[in-house]
C-alpha cells in the first residue's frame, strides 16, 4: 500500500504510542488521510468531491437518525408525524430540511464526482475495482433516495412508489407477484411503508461500509490527476497532510455555504408541491415526477414509447433504464486508450463535451417533463446517443484515437520541467 | 486480447440495438405528431405576483395581516375548510396573548366524550386542541358539497406551485369566462355546480367564490376589507399556518451563513499559506 516515500506514523506522546501498539487505529488514519498518504500534487478542485460526498453522507446520517427518533412509519399518522417533526420538534425543521437539501446534495456531489471519472477516465486500470465499488454505492444510493422521498407519505410519495414499484410488474410472467412481494399488497400501503422505512435506515450503513472498501480500494494504486500520468517519485506527490486537507477544508466550506443558503432560504426548491398533499390512492396527480437527481433516468424509461418485436415499450424502458447504469461496470473494459486524461484525447474530448454532456442535460430537462412532445423525441434522441456514446463511440474512439503527447512527470506538468526527465534515460512521454 | 476484443464487440452490438430501438420509438412518435393534431391545453393564468413582508431572505411577519387573515379563515373559510395541523395554542405566535387564545378555543366545539356515559359528544375546545373540522368525516364533507371535498387548509401555500401568490389569487380572481375562451376551448364553460376561475389549472372549481362583497369581514384594525385585501390577507395567514417557522428559519440562517463565510476564507487563507511553496509556476 503507497508509496515507499509515505512518511511513517511515529507517536511521540505516550499514550497514543500505548495507543498505537495495542490498536493501530491513529496509524490507519495517518496512512489513510494523514501525512502518511502521498498524493498527486496536481489535483484540481474536481478531485474535491470524493470527501464532500462522505461529507453528505454523515449529514444524511446523523439528521436521518434525528428524524427517525421523532418519525412514524404507519401510513395513518405518517404525514402528520411529518408535520409534526416541522412544527413541534424542536429544530425539527432544520433537520427535515437538511435531510432534504442533504440527498439533493450528495447526488450534486456524487454526480460531479463521476463526472471527474467519465472525463478523466478514472475507472482505468489501476483503478477499476474503486469505479466498481463506486458505481454500487450509486446504485444503494438510489435505492436509498427512492425509498427516503416514500416516507412523508405525501402525494408523489405515494405515486412514486407506486410507479418505480410498477416497474418491476414490467417483468414477463413474474412481474406482478414480485410487484406484490415488494409492497407486501396491491398497491403502497403500510406493509410498504414500513419496509421502506427499515430499508431506508438500513442501506446508508450499507454504503458507508461500501465507502470504506472504496477508500481502501483507492489506496492501494494512490489517487489519479488531472495529467492521467501516473506518479514516478517523490516529486510528484505532496502528503494528504496539510496540503489536501486544507484544500478539502476550503471545498468544503463553500460546499456547506451553497447547502446552508438552500436549507435556510429555498428549503422547497428542489422539492414538489405535491408532496405536501398527503397521499391520496383515489386521486393520481397531473404529472409523476421523481426527484430531480432521477430525472435523466426517469428520461431513459419513458424514452421507449413503443413495443418492439413482441416486446412491450414499458419493459424495453424498464432494460434500458437500469442497463443505462449497468453499463457503467464495464467502463474500464469499453474504453481501452492508454491515455487516461481528456486533456490529452483530442477526439474523445468532442464527443464527451458535444455528445455525452448535452444528451445528458437533454434527458434531464426531458425527465422532469411530462411526457409531451417535444420532450419525448428529444428524450429518444438523447437516449440513442447516451447508448452509443457508451457502448459504441468509446470502444472505437480508444482504437483509433492519435492522443496528444503526455508530459513526463506530474512534476513536470506542475513545474514546467522535470530534472529526472533532462537527466533520465527515458525522457520520452510516459503513460 | 481476443477476449477483451470480443467484449467490446458485444457492447457495440448492445449499444447499436439500444439505440436502434429508441430510434424507433423516436420514429413512430415522429410520424405519429406528423399525421394526427395535438390537443391544445385550455390555458389558465400564472399566479399574480404580490409583494408580502415575509417575502425574501429578510421577510418578515406582518402580524396585523396574519391576524386579519386569520379572521377571514375563521369567519369564512372555516365553515367548509378545516386546519388540523395548527393547534389553537399556536395562535399565539401571531400577537394573541394567552387569555385570547383560551377564549377563542373555548367558542369552539370540538369532539369529546361524555364522562358519565362514555358517549361520543362535543365539548369546549382548549388551548391545546387543534382547529375541529368542520365536518365529522369526509363523506359528510363530500355529501354537503356536491361530491367535491374541501380539502385541508393547513399547507395549503406549500401543496401550490408559487403557493401564497395562488391562493390570493384565485381568491380574488372568480370572473365569468370570456367569449373568445368559450369561443376556442367550448369544454371550458363551467358544468352544473363549477366555477370558472382562470387561476385554477382546469379553469373551474367547485368552491362557490367566498369572497364576494367588500366589507364581508370586519377587520379589528381598520383597514378596509375589500375582496382583494381579504384574498391577500388569509393568503398571508394561510403561508404561516403552512410554515410557523418561516420567520425563524431566514433569521437563524444569517448567522450561519455569516459564520460559514468567515470560516471559509480562513480556509482559503490557510490552504493558500500552505501551498504557497508548493504552487506550480505562473500562477
Amino acid at each position: 500500500m503507497s508509496f515507499p516515500w509515505a512518511k511513517e506514523y511515529t507517536p511521540t506522546n505516550p499514550v497514543m504510542k500505548f495507543f498505537d501498539e495495542k490498536l493501530p487505529l491513529p496509524r490507519l488514519v495517518y496512512d489513510a488521510v494523514g501525512a502518511g498518504y502521498p498524493v498527486p500534487r496536481n489535483l484540481s478542485y474536481f478531485w474535491n468531491f470524493g470527501v464532500l460526498a462522505g461529507f453528505f453522507l454523515v449529514v444524511q446520517i446523523v439528521t436521518g437518525v434525528v428524524l427517525a427518533m421523532h418519525y412514524a412509519a404507519n401510513a395513518q399518522v405518517a404525514f402528520a408525524t411529518t408535520e409534526h417533526i416541522m412544527r413541534d420538534v424542536n429544530w425539527g425543521w432544520l433537520m427535515r430540511y437538511a435531510h432534504a437539501n442533504g440527498a439533493s446534495f450528495f447526488f450534486i456531489v456524487v454526480y460531479l464526482h463521476i463526472f471527474r471519472g467519465f472525463f478523466y477516465s478514472s475507472y482505468k486500470a489501476p483503478r477499476e475495482m474503486i469505479w466498481l465499488l463506486g458505481v454500487v454505492i450509486f446504485l444503494l444510493m438510489m435505492a436509498t433516495a427512492f425509498m427516503g422521498y416514500v416516507l412523508p407519505w405525501g402525494q408523489m410519495s405515494f405515486w412514486g412508489a407506486k410507479v418505480i414499484t410498477g416497474l418491476f410488474g414490467a417483468i414477463p410472467l413474474v412481474g406482478e407477484p414480485i410487484q406484490i412481494w415488494l409492497l407486501g399488497g396491491f398497491a403502497p400501503d403500510n406493509a410498504a411503508l414500513n419496509r421502506f422505512f427499515s430499508l431506508h435506515f438500513l442501506l446508508p450503513f450499507v454504503i458507508a461500509a461500501v465507502v470504506i472498501l472504496h477508500v481502501w480500494a483507492l489506496h492501494i494504486p494512490g489517487s489519479s490527476n488531472p495529467t492521467g500520468v501516473e506518479v514516478k517519485q517523490e516529486s510528484d506527490t505532496l502528503p494528504f497532510h496539510p496540503y489536501y486537507t486544507a484544500k478539502d477544508g476550503f471545498g468544503l466550506g463553500v460546499a456547506l455555504l451553497l447547502f446552508f443558503a438552500m436549507v435556510f432560504f429555498l428549503p422547497n426548491a428542489l422539492g414538489h408541491p405535491d408532496n405536501y398533499i398527503e397521499a391520496n390512492p383515489l386521486s393520481t396527480p397531473a404529472h409523476i415526477v421523481p426527484e430531480w437527481y432521477f430525472w435523466p433516468f426517469y428520461a431513459i424509461l419513458r424514452a421507449f414509447t413503443v413495443d418492439f418485436l413482441f416486446i412491450p415499450a414499458k419493459l424495453l424502458g424498464v432494460i434500458a433504464m437500469f442497463g443505462s447504469i449497468l453499463i457503467w461496470f464495464f467502463l474500464p473494459w469499453l474504453d481501452k486508450s492508454p491515455v487516461r486524461s481528456g486533456h490529452y484525447r483530442p477526439l474523445f474530448r468532442k464527443f464527451f463535451w458535444f455528445g455525452l454532456i448535452p444528451a445528458m442535460i437533454v434527458l434531464f430537462i426531458c425527465g422532469g417533463a411530462p411526457a409531451e412532445e417535444p420532450y419525448v423525441m428529444l428524450s429518444q434522441v438523447a437516449t440513442a446517443y447516451y447508448f452509443l456514446h457508451f457502448l459504441v463511440i468509446l470502444p472505437i474512439v480508444s482504437q483509433i484515437e492519435k492522443p496528444e503527447p503526455l508530459p513526463y512527470s506530474i512534476t513536470e506538468a506542475v513545474l514546467g520541467e522535470d530534472k529526472q526527465a533532462v537527466l533520465g534515460e527515458n525522457a520520452k512521454p510516459a503513460v | 486480447m481476443t477476449k477483451l476484443l470480443s467484449v467490446r464487440l458485444v457492447a457495440i452490438l448492445v449499444g447499436l440495438g439500444f439505440a436502434l430501438i429508441a430510434l424507433y420509438s423516436f420514429v413512430v412518435g415522429a410520424y405519429a405528431a406528423i399525421t394526427e393534431e395535438a390537443a391544445g391545453h385550455v390555458p389558465y393564468e400564472k399566479p399574480e405576483d404580490i409583494a408580502y413582508s415575509f417575502d425574501g431572505p429578510f421577510g418578515k411577519w406582518d402580524i396585523q395581516q396574519l391576524q386579519r387573515g386569520f379572521k377571514v379563515y375563521d369567519e369564512v373559510c372555516a365553515a367548509c375548510h378545516s386546519l388540523k395541523y395548527v393547534a389553537f395554542r399556536d395562535l399565539e405566535q401571531i400577537g394573541y396573548d394567552e387569555g385570547q387564545v383560551k377564549a377563542f378555543a373555548a367558542s369552539k366545539q370540538v369532539p369529546g366524550i361524555d364522562p358519565n356515559t362514555g358517549e361520543a359528544t362535543t365539548r369546549p375546545g382548549l388551548p391545546t386542541d387543534y382547529f375541529p373540522s368542520p365536518y365529522p368525516n369526509n363523506v359528510a364533507a363530500a355529501a354537503a358539497n356536491n361530491n367535491a371535498i374541501p380539502p385541508d387548509l393547513s399547507l395549503m401555500t406549500k401543496a401550490r406551485g408559487d403557493g401564497t401568490n395562488y391562493v390570493a389569487s384565485l381568491l380574488a380572481g372568480y370572473a365569468e369566462p370570456s367569449a373568445e375562451l368559450l369561443e376556442e376551448h367550448p369544454e371550458a364553460a363551467p358544468g352544473p355546480g363549477l366555477y370558472h376561475n382562470p387561476y385554477f389549472p382546469n379553469l373551474n372549481l367547485a368552491m362557490a367564490p367566498p369572497l364576494t362583497t367588500a366589507g364581508q369581514v370586519t377587520y379589528d384594525d381598520g383597514t378596509e376589507a375589500t375582496v382583494q385585501q381579504m384574498s391577500e390577507d388569509v393568503a398571508a395567514f394561510l403561508t404561516w399556518t403552512a410554515e410557523p417557522t418561516l420567520v425563524a428559519r431566514k433569521q437563524t440562517g444569517w448567522p450561519v451563513l455569516i459564520f460559514l463565510l468567515f470560516a471559509t476564507v480562513l480556509a482559503y487563507m490557510s490552504k493558500k499559506q500552505i501551498w504557497a511553496a508548493a504552487k506550480r509556476k505562473g500562477d
